[in-house]
């Protein structure tokens, strides 16, 4: 999921505020930067590389209760580093910010944990893999896995089956998100088959369905023209999935990027332009929550709609994420983030 | 012609500097005295909130060590990964400073000068050297170090990164407390289980303290409206002479054909000015009176809440405009009575003193019966007024109502005095007192209004301290004071305290709603403590007995007052009716609270077990008496309190309360004396003319001299004399009135003879210190210029 989260380079909720998105193409100095021809080394890579600015693990979930009712659930754990060393104690400057999510229909609960690396609060181990902040934690072999957030008003513990291989996005994972050449490290578990337990509170909601991890970092992940972005993670009936962004930019112009990928995890990457992505409606809020997704080589055309247009992320720096219904040419389902709509 | 009309309205100034003088003093010390008291008022509050806000001191849970030990950090990280939402805190003192440090991360919204929602560059405050957040008066105690300076910052505190604090305090690792955030996540385990060391210390809550300190402000507050009401006075007064003095000019000037619009717009222009340069000096007057009283206020808030009030004032903007506003509405106020007299005033009137009496005998009738409508209300109000609103409008009534009284209740008294004279002396004494009211009145009104208010704020502050000092002694009658943290420990405690003490007395509660009300029901052991120590406000036969028997309840004020209960009324608790059989007062609980017996207590709130206990012991024993029961029992030493200590701190804080009282007390005082000082000054050069003919007859000036001086005193005794039952109904209006609307709780009022002389004797003092100099001007007036009067008609 490309750039996704690059919101947080900033973790600062107060400097990203005072930046906006765009603040993600701060400069990459004294950090490492991706290069072409990545060698991913695995369990390692699974862990954290604390020489770059900004990092990710971004689940997101479609689950179905018993009754056939559609929740989305979100995870997430950021890295933000205030200078290219991991360091100990209180001065590490690694800084960790946790987002959980649960949404409903006709609900969204959101809650959020920041935390300082260095003294055991926060951070990902790759060999076991565990990846935490506070009690939430992700941890297990990649094959299996399990996961928990909680928060005043909800909470889950959820186990997670891989059913199919990582997957790497652009080229063999080095992910172009400009014309400039900015660019991160960008690999996807999509094949996870989750279920679990929703604590809500009207009591504990048994669910099932299919998450998709993303693992992605990065120094200077957007150009200095690009204020935002819509990312879309859609999963069809058929078996086939795609993964595609567009970043919004000042000059009006868009800069998009795709990632079809087959049932046995085999990945076509699609470069700026043959994805194409438009607005057709927006919520109380005007953030779009209807769009029309077009990628022409794959004969796909349709219509991405919200399941709950109010699935507004009320974090230090908000933004949208929500589970999202796919109609049109393919039928299915996916999750959508919107960034730069505050 | 505009020029020329204002060049001759100037010049009259420029012929009479002292004329001037006294316009733009009367103005800037009315302002001053606003400005200095709001200004104080602030500054506390914003030092208070300050401090409250850096620690979140009051305002959330926290867990500390039950031994008093530092708290390790991985305790910390083992609460977190628990999903305990805990922020750690470390504190300690460098160079005389509280270094505060706090992790900006996790810390609840509004704790720190950081707030990550505010702004502010977290990297700088996170790594490297640090930085630290203090105000200017601190940071230059620590040239050492990164400073980012900020007014906002509590007083001597420094505030920064836990880690930044660790390292500077040479404290690696250790935390002194956690912060309980509130909306703590579904799911996680006790406390006990986690860390079984740690005790939580439940939030002060708003609830005491908060309202002690509100009742503190609000006197305060009280206190502003007075000091405005008397500044009013004075710039009325100012105002008004200002215009007296010039209507030779004003006839002069119309006579030569001025339009009386235009006159009445140029003198409108011309005073605005003058305000609007009073104003600013004022402003400064007042920065310069608060700035010299803070320390009181700061020591006395100190006192109060243990935290530090900065002892420096910082210049707010909301003070410039307020009392700019002031002097300018103040004048607009005052000239607009003026101008309309000068609008009014036929063509060719002239400004003969007698004249003037004359046609203020006119006004008397009209100020006469507003002062009699004004007091009227005020006095319906009493009975009837209920509410914030109707406090301060009967107080404003009062207040104003006495003061347009005056003038007329002294020419009363003076009439009957001037009949009752002998000697020709003594006749013309009294009618030149007479006459000279008029001028005087608005200085007397200004007096009456600040001794009047001096009475009254002391005498709410002093029954204040009087109640409260009852109050500590029946509620903290017993000796020591324990908190248990379970049952063993309860049991331990008892079975130690066995033969050692007179009585061990539970404290136990239930929270319930009685009437709608929340109530904290207390189930009361019989003894005699009870029985000796609390006052009632009202009650039944035997109280207690039938209390203790279990048939019978005691509420308290706040609780009788807001669910309309009284002795003899029956309400129920758990389905079982009990009579109230008295009402005691409680003061500083902002909510209901009622007693029952400890039996029927433990018939109704079974779960409900003791975690507090009294002990009643030979004070001398306290001490022992702690340490053996940590020793045996292993009960520290930080869960017994004892009362002594409290009750000296609490004591302690309305000492402090008295000394700014008093300060602006002495302030109102001399304000007041500065007013009569430029009413006589004024009144003297047109005094001349009266005075001539009684020096013509054969009184020497020394004699005249010495008459003002008398008259000066006179006049002063005399509306002191109304000021004494004046301030004692604002007194009662404050506690009786104002109090109940705040707070829910009424103060019984005591009286202070003693107090009062003392301050009768300062208001005589204060008016003979004003009338020395002009008496002495008087005395030493040119026989040519006494001449003068018979030569022509000036």
């Amino acid at each position: 999921m490309s750039v996704r989260v690059l919101i947080f380079v900033v973790l600062w909720p107060m400097a990203a505020m005072a930046q906006g998105f765009a603040g993600l193409g701060t400069d990459a100095d004294g950090f490492s930067v991706p290069e072409p021809n990545p060698q991913f080394s695995f369990p390692a890579d699974h862990g954290a590389h604390p020489d770059y600015r900004i990092e990710w693990w971004y689940l997101t979930a479609n689950l179905t209760a018993e009754d056939g009712t559609p929740y989305g659930l979100q995870w997430t754990l950021f890295r933000s580093a205030l200078a290219p060393e991991e360091g100990d104690g209180w001065t590490a400057p690694q800084l960790w910010m946790g987002h959980a999510a649960v949404t409903t229909p006709d609900a969204h609960f959101v809650s959020e944990r920041l935390a300082r690396g260095g003294i055991g609060q926060a951070g990902v181990t790759s060999d076991p893999f565990e990846a935490w902040i506070d009690d939430w934690t992700l941890e297990g072999d990649w094959d299996r896995m399990r996961m928990t957030a909680s928060a005043p008003d909800f909470a889950y513990d959820m186990a997670l089956t891989a059913q199919g291989p990582l997957i790497f996005h652009g080229d063999a994972g080095y992910s172009v998100k400009s014309g400039a050449g900015q660019a991160s490290y960008y690999y996807s578990q999509p094949f996870f088959a989750i279920e679990g337990v929703l604590q809500l509170s009207d009591g504990d909601i048994p669910v099932t369905g299919n998450a998709w991890l993303d693992r992605e970092w990065s120094s200077q992940p957007l150009a200095d023209n690009q204020t935002g972005w819509d990312w879309f993670s859609l999963s069809f009936e058929d078996g086939d999935k795609m993964m595609g962004f567009r970043l919004q930019q000042t000059d009006g112009k868009n800069f998009t990027s795709a990632t079809w990928i087959t049932p046995e995890g085999e990945t076509t990457p699609y470069t700026d332009g043959a994805l194409k992505a438009t607005p057709l409606a927006v919520n109380n809020a005007d953030v779009p929550v209807r769009w029309r997704v077009e990628l022409p080589d794959r004969g796909l055309d349709v219509t991405v709609g919200a399941i709950n247009e109010d699935a507004w992320m009320t974090t230090s720096v908000p933004y949208w994420e929500g589970p999202v219904t796919v109609t049109g040419s393919h039928a299915g389902i996916g999750y959508l983030e919107m960034t730069g709509y505050e | 012609m505009t020029r020329a009309t204002l060049q001759a309205l100037l010049s009259h100034w420029w012929r009479n500097p002292l004329q001037l003088f006294t316009l733009l003093a009367g103005l800037a010390l009315a302002t001053a005295l606003w400005s200095g008291v709001q200004a104080i008022n602030a500054e506390a509050r914003a030092s208070y909130d300050a401090a409250a806000a850096t620690l979140g001191e009051g305002q959330y849970d926290r867990l500390v060590r039950r031994d008093g030990q530092p708290i390790a950090q991985s305790t910390y990280v083992q609460l977190r990964r628990a999903g305990w939402l805990v922020s750690p805190v470390v504190q300690g003192r460098l160079d005389g400073v509280r270094i505060v440090g706090v992790e900006p991360l996790t810390a609840p919204g509004g704790i720190g000068p950081v707030a990550p929602a505010e702004g502010g560059d977290i990297t700088a405050f996170l790594s490297g050297e640090g930085q630290l957040f203090a105000t200017a008066e601190t940071a230059g105690q620590l040239p050492d170090l990164n400073i980012i300076v900020t007014p906002e910052a509590a007083p001597g505190t420094a505030v920064t990164d836990i880690g930044v604090a660790q390292r500077l305090l040479d404290r690696t690792d250790q935390i002194d407390s956690l912060i309980i955030v509130p909306g703590q996540p579904k799911g996680r385990a006790d406390i006990e289980a986690i860390a079984p060391e740690l005790v939580v210390i439940r939030a002060q809550g708003t609830s005491d303290i908060g309202r002690l300190t509100d009742s503190f402000h609000l006197n305060l507050t009280a206190f502003g409206l007075l000091a405005f009401a008397v500044g009013i006075f004075i710039v009325n007064g100012a105002i008004g002479l200002a215009f007296e003095q010039r209507r030779p000019v004003v006839r002069t000037l119309r006579a030569l054909g001025v339009p009386l619009r235009r006159l009445v717009v140029l003198m409108a222009a011309e005073l605005m000015l003058f305000a609007v340069v009073a104003g600013i000096i004022g402003v400064g007057l007042g920065y310069v009176i608060a700035a010299l009283l803070l320390p009181d206020v700061a020591a006395t808030l100190r006192g109060l809440y243990g935290a530090d009030v900065s002892g420096t004032l910082q210049l707010r903007p909301a003070w410039w405009v307020s009392g700019l506003v002031i002097a300018l509405g103040g004048t607009a106020i005052a000239a607009s009575a003026a101008l309309y007299q000068i609008a009014k005033m036929p063509l060719l009137a002239s400004a003969q003193p007698r004249a003037l009496a004359m046609a203020a005998g006119k006004r008397a009738v009209v100020q006469g019966i507003l002062a009699a409508g004004l007091l009227g209300l005020a006095g319906v109000m009493m009975f009837t007024a209920n509410g914030l609103v109707g406090g301060f409008t009967l107080l404003a009534s009062l207040l104003i109502g006495a003061a347009l009284a005056l003038p007329i209740i002294l020419d009363r008294v003076l009439a009957v005095a001037s009949r009752t004279a002998q000697s020709v002396t003594g006749q013309w004494f009294w009618a030149d007192t007479r006459q000279q009211l008029p001028g005087l009145s608005l200085a007397l009104m200004a007096l009456l209004l600040a001794m009047s208010a001096n009475v009254g704020v002391s005498t709410m502050v002093s029954s204040f301290r009087l109640t409260f000092t009852d109050f500590l002694e029946q509620r903290l009658a017993s000796e020591l004071y324990v908190r248990t943290e379970n049952t063993e420990q309860s049991e331990a405690l008892i079975a130690f305290a066995q033969g050692r003490t007179e009585i061990v007395l539970p404290i136990q509660n239930a929270d319930v709603a009685i009437a709608g009300q929340p109530t904290e029901v207390y189930g009361a052991r019989d003894h005699a403590t009870y029985r000796d120590n609390w006052v009632f406000l009202q009650q039944g036969s035997q109280p207690w007995d039938t209390t203790f028997a279990g048939q019978t309840v005691l509420i308290n004020e706040q609780l009788s007052r807001r669910a309309g209960l009284n002795v003899g009324d029956e309400i129920t608790l758990q389905g079982r009716p009990f009579v109230v059989a008295g009402v005691y007062g409680d003061y500083g609980n902002p909510i209901g609270q009622a007693v029952i017996g400890e039996g029927v207590f433990g018939m109704l709130y079974p779960d409900v077990t003791p975690r507090n206990y009294g002990l009643r012991m030979d004070p001398a024993a306290v001490a022992g008496f702690v340490a053996n029961l940590e020793a045996e029992t292993g009960i520290p030493a930080v869960q017994s309190v004892n009362q002594a200590n409290i009750k000296a701190i609490s004591l302690a804080i309305f000492e402090r309360t008295f000394t700014v009282t008093t300060a602006l007390n002495i302030l109102t005082l001399a304000v007041a004396g500065f007013a009569i000082l430029m009413s006589l000054l004024t009144l003297a050069s047109m005094r001349v003319p009266q005075l001539a003919p009684a020096w013509a007859m054969g009184m020497t000036r020394a004699q005249i001299g010495k008459l003002e001086l008398v008259r000066a005193v006179l006049l002063a005794l005399l509306t002191a004399v109304v000021a004494l039952p004046l301030g004692v109904a604002l007194a009662w209006a404050l506690l009786a009135v104002v109090n109940v609307a705040a707070f829910g709780w009424k103060l019984p009022m005591y009286l202070f003879p003693i107090d009062y002389a003392r301050l009768g004797l300062f208001a005589v003092l204060a008016a003979a210190l004003a009338a020395l100099w002009p008496a002495r001007r008087l005395a030493r007036t040119p026989p040519a210029d006494l001449l003068k009067v018979f030569s022509n008609e000036r």
